[in-house]
């Protein structure tokens, strides 16, 4: 008979992990979560993702499939239930349009406002600001950016929701805040309510403090550290 | 712009990105108007439809506008679904072409700006990367005929105008594609034999092209 278990190889302290995580189990689908240590991969996850060699990858009986976003969509067409797309196929292209937006742009001029400083830093502090803005701007007069309930780009946006705020903290800036993004702010905090995301979420101290012992390596590289 | 009906592509005619929209639009058959793109003096028109990234390619269909060309790609797939599927009905397929065409996306494009941008140690190091990424990518081909096995599909969309940059990459890095990659160009070959795809520009043209940028961003 055919293997129909799921595994996903993750790590909660990575909000690619988070998406993938989050899609399943808004699904109901049952799950195994390996926890991958980033900093000494398995042989598991070097073998179902010998290109990237990163998580998420979902393991569905014999078959891996890698890349956050490309996760989200199988999971939404190999499982019934919950709709994290939009049936409609110009709806559908919004989505991936911003999806693609928040990886693209927003996530790298935060993640580099962090970790930079002077004049460099004030560059991705002002294009950080317009990116959010721009964002903002599609939660207008809805609670989700997927409407009444979280879909594809909720999902994407869960480094905007929970692991801004983390970074900010340890960087020692305050760029996403109430007062310059109240709409944004607002659904931050609903979509960490949302059932499906707040059992997938690791207790934000934690976080706090794995960024704050490895501040100095990520200002040096730019890029995440695990060890 | 609201209520137009019909398909219109705004475009740049070297641009490989624009390709994948008018290989798509080719292969379902969809009539549509082709608006070419002044890329330095950029129209109302395309500024209005595309107010985030200000590139082309952009599919207006019945006014609504679609950007980012896989995006684009998708949609056309979507929505003249009654003909030449591009993307596999089956979800780990789907997932698989979606996985390859991202990883051109990622890589091709960048790396081969590299390769014609740069000079001496950095551009030797694009060139690696280059045969690398290419001989990856006709392992994953194999012995299919296409990317998506017996029939053109998404990925096959999704590189084939890159195809007509590599006589560029081949001059300007000095290596021999068809030497490190050989299944790659028969497929290339095959894919230039469809009516979509005759409209990739002569890679003569696209060298000329390249040349010019060179000139003007001081490259030499």
């Amino acid at each position: 008979m055919e293997d129909t278990t799921v595994k996903l190889l993750g790590n909660k302290g990575s909000p690619y992990s988070h998406r993938a995580e989050v899609a399943l189990r808004l699904k109901d689908v049952k799950f195994e979560f390996l926890h991958e240590d980033l900093a000494h991969k398995s042989d598991m996850l070097l073998r179902h993702n010998p290109i990237h060699k990163k998580v998420p990858v979902l393991v569905h009986g014999e078959k891996p499939i890698a890349e956050s976003l490309i996760v989200i969509e199988y999971v939404d067409e190999a499982f019934e239930g919950y709709n994290i797309l939009p049936s409609d196929p110009y709806e559908r292209a919004m989505a991936r349009f911003w999806a693609r937006f928040i990886d693209d742009k927003v996530i790298p001029a935060f993640w580099m406002s962090c970790w930079t400083d002077g004049e460099i830093q004030k560059g991705f502090i002002a294009q950080s600001k317009e990116t959010l803005t721009t964002l903002q701007r599609q939660l207008e007069g809805k609670k989700f950016f997927g409407g009444d309930s979280i879909g594809l780009v909720d999902l994407a946006g869960c480094m905007i929701a929970f692991w801004f705020a983390v970074l900010q903290e340890v960087a020692g800036i305050n760029l996403l805040n109430e007062e310059d993004y109240p709409v944004l702010c607002r659904w931050a905090e609903d979509y960490c309510s949302v059932r499906a995301v707040s059992e997938s979420l690791l207790d934000k101290n934690i976080l706090v403090a794995f960024f704050a012992s490895k501040k100095e390596k990520i200002f040096a590289t730019k890029a995440p550290v695990y060890d | 712009m609201a209520s137009e009906k019909g398909v219109t592509l705004l475009d740049f005619w070297v641009s490989p990105f624009g390709q994948r929209a008018r290989i798509a639009l080719a292969e379902k058959g969809v009539q549509y108007e082709y608006k070419e793109q002044n890329l330095v003096e950029k129209s109302d028109l395309l500024l209005k439809s595309n107010p985030v990234y200000k590139k082309i390619p952009v599919l207006i269909h019945d006014g609504k506008p679609v950007c980012e060309s896989l995006v684009i790609v998708q949609y056309i797939d979507e929505v003249w679904s009654d003909k030449a599927p591009l993307l596999p009905s089956d979800p780990y397929q789907k997932a698989q072409a979606r996985f390859w065409a991202d990883y051109v996306d990622k890589k091709v494009f960048d790396c081969g700006t590299r390769l014609w941008k740069l000079k001496g140690e950095e551009q030797e190091a694009a060139k690696k990367e280059m045969i690398e990424i290419l001989q990856l990518l006709e392992a994953q081909l194999g012995d299919n005929k296409y990317f998506g096995g017996d029939t053109f599909g998404y990925v096959d969309v999704a590189f084939i105008p890159f195809t007509s940059w590599f006589y560029t990459y081949e001059t300007c890095g000095n290596f021999s594609i068809e030497a490190v990659a050989p299944k790659l160009v028969k497929w290339a070959k095959r894919c230039m034999e469809r009516e979509s795809v005759k409209t990739l520009y002569d890679p003569n043209k696209v060298y000329e092209f390249v040349c010019y940028l060179k000139k003007k961003f001081g490259v030499e």
